[in-house]
């Protein structure tokens, strides 16, 4: 390591041409942001096709696709928003952007691997996003791929598989890198328990990335394998099991959804105390309940499974587990209230999305023990109340929380500030749009609309058009955002290194950082949000 | 960071640990002659875990390294023993 630190910061490319050094930087600011605007043009795509769907949805019958573009659709939706967009999401971007900058490191410990995480990404996204060109049309599976219609459907389901053992790979090596960077690149007096509790959903995040991962990819693999060389696994005419799919499918999806919102907590814990201007209420307990909800996580996949004709033992002890996930949860939602308990709340845009998450993931979070339930899980299964509940976890929750953290630390890695006006209305379009869209789902749901159809009953319409309407708000204050957000990044007034007044060490360095973080290696005395 | 101190392990020690591995070996090949019913699997993977014990814990230097890593390798085995017993507390159980 250099002792001698030159004071450019990091978007300098020291005399190379600008497409040289960002493709070879090892830096982990520059890696956040390649992989900041390929998931947002991904999301984009996301968020496309599922306006394709809702327009689609709009009066029973036919309005603007076939039945089968519409199993393209929702798969490609689901498969893009998954694995392209919230899995990598908050730790692929603002993991990498600000957890060496947390910890008082210069960068991860394995930077090259690093971009190496990135292009693997790049990689998986575009052998995913050609299954829409090359070969039979685009999967019709749905997202979870399910045997035995995986193995038998004409259409593309080998490359998009591949591409989802591909984008694994890109996790795995996150999930590695921020491990031992945590274990091993913690400045002096930075203890366990001194670190921002961003870091701590970190650490419970990689540790589901490097055990969970593994399996789908030979999950995934097997389904390759049946359809290539006739080998029954799963097919149940070939002598397979297709529970045993459901089962090594779930063994890594249900801890992938932990994946999505351990981050997203953690972005939270970071914002809370800062915009309230109080010490974080029961640090410990935060901490402590990421292991929990990680280490939990992996033993409550059964519930996705309840009516697959899973064995009734099972089927109960998986419901039992998965009410005690809600536990380490709910631990958290308290802590946050009572941290904001007689605090000086600041209403500015990182704090209202921290808000609008803790409102919207308390939804998505109480529906989903709904259908966490065995005896009303029977009814709901299938139906649009799941897709409400997932939504509002992985896009009021996982999203909200991704545009919390790109609100919070907006002024440290561009250097600039947005039009903090513009960006509190854009929320308010953006929440209300949100709750037009998806609350309408829980209600269908409840009805009986069934999922992944392109035409419904007569009696379905109502909620299914206010819905749709609900589609265009969300998307106008989808861009209404990144309008400012570009904005900002382009013509914003300069900020200073530390606008929001935050303690931890990110906002102790210059804005945006220089490309070694920091000019000497800080040290810690005390724990993290000590806000007098 | 602290130094990373090469640790020797001694020769003999290798070589006590590897008749151990080809005793064990025997083992897997004699008890296979034996029908034990539903036993089978679980010998069979009892002999295969403590191989995998022994070369972790002196070949691959578990042992002499920090508690740390040792911890980590049993929550990695405790999660993975986890998911195959759950997994079974369905199929055991099918009708
Ligand atoms: C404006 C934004 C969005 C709209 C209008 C939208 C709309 C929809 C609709 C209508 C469906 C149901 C299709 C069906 O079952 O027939 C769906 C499914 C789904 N959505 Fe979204 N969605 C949006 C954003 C997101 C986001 C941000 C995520 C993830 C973070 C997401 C993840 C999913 C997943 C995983 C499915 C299930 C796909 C499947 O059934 O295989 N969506 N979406």
């Amino acid at each position: 390591m250099t002792n001698t630190l030159k004071h450019t910061d990091f978007y300098d490319n020291e005399g190379k041409p600008a497409w040289k050094a960002w493709l070879t930087t090892t830096d982990h600011k520059r890696i956040g942001l390649l992989y900041f605007y390929s998931l947002t043009v991904f999301f984009l795509v996301g968020v496309l096709l599922g306006l394709m769907m809702r327009f689609e949805l709009i009066s029973p019958g036919k309005d603007l696709v076939e039945a089968q573009t519409y199993n393209g659709l929702f798969t490609l939706h689901g498969v893009i928003m998954i694995f392209l967009f919230v899995i990598p999401g908050i730790p692929a971007v603002f993991g990498n952007l600000t957890l060496p900058l947390l910890l008082g490191a210069r960068d991860v410990a394995f930077p090259k691997l690093n971009l190496l995480s990135w292009y693997l990404y790049i990689g998986g996204a575009v052998l995913a996003l050609s299954t829409l060109l090359v070969g039979d049309g685009p999967p019709d599976t749905g997202w979870t791929f399910y045997a035995p219609y995986s193995v038998k459907t004409g259409t593309n389901v080998s490359m998009a598989v591949l591409a989802a053992f591909i984008l694994g790979f890109s996790s795995i090596l996150t999930g590695l890198n921020f491990l031992t960077t945590i274990h091993r690149m913690r400045c002096h007096g930075m203890t366990w328990f001194r670190m921002p509790l961003f870091a701590w959903a970190l650490y419970a995040t990689s540790w589901i990335q490097l055990l969970a991962t593994p399996v789908v990819g030979i999950t995934l693999l097997m389904i390759v394998v049946e359809r290539w060389l006739g080998i029954g696994l799963f097919d149940p005419v070939l002598g397979g099991d297709p529970v045993l799919y459901q089962h090594l499918f779930w063994i890594y999806s249900h801890p992938a959804v932990y994946i999505m919102i351990l981050p997203g907590m953690g972005v939270i814990s970071e914002i809370i105390p800062t915009f309230s201007r109080r010490r974080i209420f029961g640090y410990k307990a935060i901490a402590y309940a990421s292991l929990a909800i990680a280490f939990i996580g992996y033993f409550v996949w059964g519930h996705h499974m309840f009516t697959s004709g899973m064995s009734g033992p099972a089927r109960i002890i998986f419901s039992i587990l998965t009410f005690l996930v809600a536990i380490p949860s709910a631990i958290k939602v308290f802590n946050w209230l009572a941290t904001m308990y007689n605090g000086s709340i600041d209403h500015k845009p990182p704090m209202l999305y921290a808000l609008g998450f803790i409102f919207l993931f308390l939804v998505g979070g109480l529906s989903g023990l709904v259908v966490g339930a065995l005896a009303t899980d029977v009814h709901l299964h299938d139906t649009y109340f799941v897709v409400g509940h997932f939504h509002y976890v992985m896009f009021g929750g996982t999203g909200f929380a991704f545009f919390a953290a790109l609100h919070y630390w907006f002024p440290k890695i561009f250097g600039k500030m947005y039009n903090l006006k513009h960006a509190t209305r854009a929320f308010w379009l953006l929440f209300t749009g949100f709750n037009i869209l998806y609350f309408p789902m829980l209600v269908v749901g409840i009805m009986g609309m069934p999922r992944r159809y392109y035409d419904y009953l007569p009696q379905f319409q109502v909620p299914n058009v206010i819905s749709t309407i609900g589609s265009w708000i969300t998307t106008a204050g989808l861009i209404y955002m990144i309008v400012v957000i570009v904005k900002g990044i382009r013509h914003g007034e300069k900020a200073s290194s530390n606008p929001w007044n935050g303690l931890t060490l990110d906002w102790q360095t210059d804005s945006p950082p220089t490309k070694e973080n920091f000019d000497a290696i800080p040290t810690v005395t005390e724990r993290p949000y000590e806000y007098k | 960071m602290e130094e990373h101190k090469p640790h020797i392990v001694e020769y003999l020690t290798n070589i006590y640990v590897w008749i151990a591995l080809a005793v064990l070996t025997v083992i897997t090949i004699w008890v296979s002659e034996f029908d034990l019913k539903l036993l089978t699997v679980a010998v069979a993977l009892g002999v295969a875990s403590i191989k995998a014990t022994l070369v972790l814990m002196y070949f691959m230097h578990l042992r002499f390294d920090s508690k740390i890593l040792t911890f980590m390798v049993l929550i990695t085995m405790i999660v993975f023993l986890s998911l195959i017993v759950f997994t079974f507390i369905d199929y055991s159980y099918r009708a």
